[in-house]
């Protein structure tokens, strides 16, 4: 190994335990196998660049990917010439993506919500829970929540908002329109890729006329799952919770969420 | 310490690229790379590596001919990347 490999899992687990976004390169077949390369954004165009896989240019060209595989959250093998050539095989690169975790803003500090930060935190959210009433909104209530914010939704949103991207989601559990409806019409103007709504279908169909009345579109509103949840028959908070995080799921698989049992084809993708 | 990460995946398989497994000297494990059909071929490779400082790659499917061979039941190929954690 190189003397720029010399700490350089420690520096790696720092960032790790940072939970700072990074890609971890690694020469797994060719030239240099076990050479590695440590990459990370600094800010917005900047990146910082740790160990070498041997070669000037392969250095350049791989971080170039492992930036593009961070970004995507991927993890895989890439190959390249001795040199970084695109299009050559002399050298197999792994590159795993360690990004950062995917966020979840619960909007209304009710039992549900305990139980789906539980069940959330479990899949490796960040789990902001908001809640504009300050004796609901309390950390000791939501022990794993990474935050609990004493606010109104619309203005979280739109401190955080920007930042949300499909692989997040927000959940609406406040069942009460005075913060629902904001909550709702903020969500609706982030990328975020899932915004569940708790609710009866009879609270569901007055909540559509009052944001028809807010100004939100036909084509908004089907962005909306809403009531939140896959149909298990979930009664208790716990259950609903699962339910909810299933949704996610299938819907960023695109999955039918049948029964396995009762389909045929691949299990994953 | 070694250390064996899923590099690459071929069909079906039970765990992404990245999922990793780590085997101390004394052959004590953490994590794991499969839904437990490899785990024990991955610790002698692990062990191997340990005692040689050499870095390999190693594969496993499944196969029809070997009933009883080492490999996923699942009909999918991982690939494993194996190392001693020396960086």
């Amino acid at each position: 190994m190189s003397d720029e490999m010399d700490g350089l899992f420690d520096r790696f687990a720092g960032l790790l335990a940072d939970e700072i976004p990074c890609a971890l390169a690694t020469v797994v077949d060719g030239p240099g196998v076990g050479q590695k390369l440590l990459v990370r954004r600094t800010h917005r165009d900047g990146h910082e660049v740790d160990g070498t896989l041997g070669d000037d240019d392969l250095d350049r060209v791989v971080t170039r990917d492992a930036l593009g595989e961070l970004s995507a959250g991927r993890s895989g093998v890439r190959h390249y010439g001795e040199r970084g050539e695109a299009r050559e095989n002399a050298v197999s690169v792994f590159i795993e993506s360690f990004a950062a975790p995917p966020r979840m803003l619960v909007f209304g500090a009710v039992d549900f919500t305990a139980a789906l930060v539980r069940v959330a935190k479990v899949l490796g959210y960040r789990i902001t829970v908001c809640d504009a009433r300050e004796v609901f909104a309390t950390r000791q209530r939501f022990p794993l929540a990474d935050e609990v914010v004493v606010d109104w939704p619309d203005r979280l949103l739109a401190q955080v908002g920007p930042d949300l991207r499909r692989r997040d989601a927000v959940c609406v559990l406040t069942h009460d329109v005075k913060f629902d409806v904001p909550a709702i019409v903020g969500a609706l103007a982030t990328a975020v890729g899932y915004i569940g709504v708790m609710g009866s279908r009879r609270t569901h169909a007055d909540r559509l006329g009052r944001l028809r009345e807010a100004g939100v579109t036909d084509e908004a509103i089907a962005r909306l799952r809403s009531p939140i949840g896959l149909d298990i028959g979930a009664r208790t908070p716990e259950e609903t919770a699962i339910s909810i995080v299933s949704e996610i799921i299938a819907l960023r698989t695109g999955r039918s969420a049948q029964a396995l049992s009762t389909t045929d084809g691949p299990i994953h993708d | 310490m070694a250390l064996a990460r899923v590099v690459d995946l071929e069909g079906s398989g039970p765990r992404l690229p990245g999922a990793a497994m780590a085997v101390a000297e004394d052959g004590e494990v953490a994590g794991s790379v499969s839904g437990g059909c490899v785990e024990g071929a991955v610790v002698v490779e692990a062990l191997e590596v340990l005692a040689t400082g050499e870095r390999r790659m190693v594969a496993f499917g499944y196969s029809d001919d070997e009933a009883f061979a080492v490999g996923l039941t699942c009909g999918g190929t991982i690939h494993l990347f194996l190392e001693p954690l020396d960086w």
